[in-house]
């Protein structure tokens, strides 16, 4: 039995395979259809989430499987005190498998210690969310031919943003990525980030504060949400906030075929107005996400 | 110095940093060795390599201590085995690949900050650099041996 924790549980041909299974989902839908009937998700949602929790569920019901669940840990026993180890192990006998989300992070992994079903990890804290990333490396995948050979601008807060590190992580495996960092200088990458993955691999990468002067560059652009919270004073918040924000204008700097890329949900860094630009690819990477996880959920299950 | 007696089946470690041995102690479990087995601290004894330093003396069958955990304390102590009244083997210290409930993560977003009855497990990430981390939620341990 396999469980899903970290984007890098897989290996470069593994995950190949599983985007070959889901860009198979993706055109014969029909085909999959039945494939999960009479198998149950369990989405375990210890904190909020909007897409993902609705993304696992629209996979596994387009599998012609069910789902059950909770979506808070309010509504669950957890606001009793039981542990996790303990909630998995029930969970075990009313589900075939488990999306889990939880704001301690390493909880899923406690979850897949006590498990008898397969859990994946729907985001552990500010740790890590693999099936943002397979959903990331799906999308380049799908709308580039291959993951090879591309020049990515990951944008705005590198330091806390999670789906970042993992798709720093995952992307140092392919061949010919050059990283573009654009951040002001408060929320760079973390320094494990620059020198264990990106200086120890010998990856070309460039660290910037303005987004103008490199969007000529970049193939991919990914944007991310800058939080005021984040600052340590408004002032700088105020300075910097506007050379992170995607515009029309910005974008007439970038290459005819760049595509945007975000993980979603977005507040103000990406403009409206940039939303029916060809090239604004995060909706459609938002639907990609479902392919992916039924890819996953039947992996997982061993039904393919 | 003190002199305790020889030992006819067990450990010496020598060469622990003055004061530490307690540590070591409470890590190695030795409390809980059992009825048959004898332990001798010696703490602050002079010496001409370190200045001062502490011993412990641990007469019990070998295969009763985990060692492994002295790598991760300090790799500079000597730990002689001893067999029949006589050392038989000086084993070399090693950075143990994992650690379990010896220490204890500090990030406080961690799942083994809050769940009951998890082991505390770091895993030796980078031997070059001795980095551990924990298992669950990959933070750098940072903090004192």
């Amino acid at each position: 039995m396999r469980h899903l924790m970290s984007p890098l549980d897989f290996t470069r041909e593994e995950l190949e395979q599983l985007m070959d299974l889901a860009d198979d989902i993706k055109n014969h839908p029909d085909n999959y259809a039945d494939k999960c009937h009479g198998k149950k998700l369990a989405t375990c949602f210890y904190e909020p989430s909007t897409r993902t929790r609705l993304s696992f569920e629209s996979a596994m019901l387009s599998l012609g499987g069910s789902v059950l669940g909770f979506s808070s840990a309010d509504s669950s026993s957890a606001a009793k005190g039981e542990s996790v180890s303990d909630t998995i192990r029930i969970i075990s006998s009313y589900a075939d498998i488990c999306a889990m989300r939880h704001p301690k992070e390493g909880a899923p992994l406690v979850a897949s210690q006590r498990s008898l079903i397969p859990v994946i990890n729907a985001g552990d804290g500010g740790h890590q969310h693999p099936t943002q990333t397979l959903t990331d490396l799906f999308t380049i995948r799908s709308l580039r031919g291959e993951i090879k050979d591309l020049t990515i601008g990951l944008c705005g807060d590198l330091k806390f943003g999670r789906t970042v590190h993992s798709l720093i992580n995952a992307l140092v495996r392919y061949p010919g990525i050059k990283f573009v960092l654009i951040s002001p200088e408060e929320l760079r990458v973390p320094e494990y980030i620059r020198e264990d993955v990106l200086e120890k691999n010998g990856y070309d990468y460039k660290e910037v504060d303005s987004l103008d002067d490199v969007m000529g560059e970049l193939d991919i652009l990914y944007m991310t949400r800058v939080q005021k919270e984040r600052f340590f004073n408004e002032e700088d918040y105020i300075r910097l906030k506007d050379f992170f924000i995607l515009t029309p204008e910005k974008m007439h700097l970038a290459k005819k075929d760049m595509m945007v890329l975000h993980p979603l949900p977005r507040v103000n860094e990406i403009s409206v107005d940039v939303d029916d630009d060809p090239r604004a690819m995060y909706f459609t990477q938002a639907k990609y996400g479902v392919f992916i996880r039924m890819a996953l959920i039947l992996t997982l299950l061993e039904l393919v | 110095m003190l002199n305790i007696s020889g030992i006819h089946q067990g450990f010496v470690l020598d060469h622990i940093k003055a004061g530490e041995s307690m540590t070591i102690y409470n890590n190695l479990h030795l409390a809980n060795l059992g009825s048959d087995c004898t332990v001798a601290m010696i703490m602050n004894a002079k010496s001409n390599k370190m200045g001062r330093k502490d011993i412990i003396k641990i007469e019990c069958p070998i295969e009763r201590v985990d060692l492994d955990i002295l790598g991760f304390i300090d790799h500079n102590i000597t730990c002689n085995i001893i067999k029949d009244d006589a050392i038989v083997e000086k084993r070399q210290l090693s950075l143990p690949k994992e650690i379990k409930n010896v220490i204890s993560c500090k990030n406080p977003r961690c799942i083994s900050t809050v769940e009951q009855e998890l082991d505390q497990i770091f895993i030796l990430t980078d031997p070059e650099n001795e980095v551990y981390r924990c298992k669950y939620c990959e933070e750098k341990y940072t903090g004192s041996k």
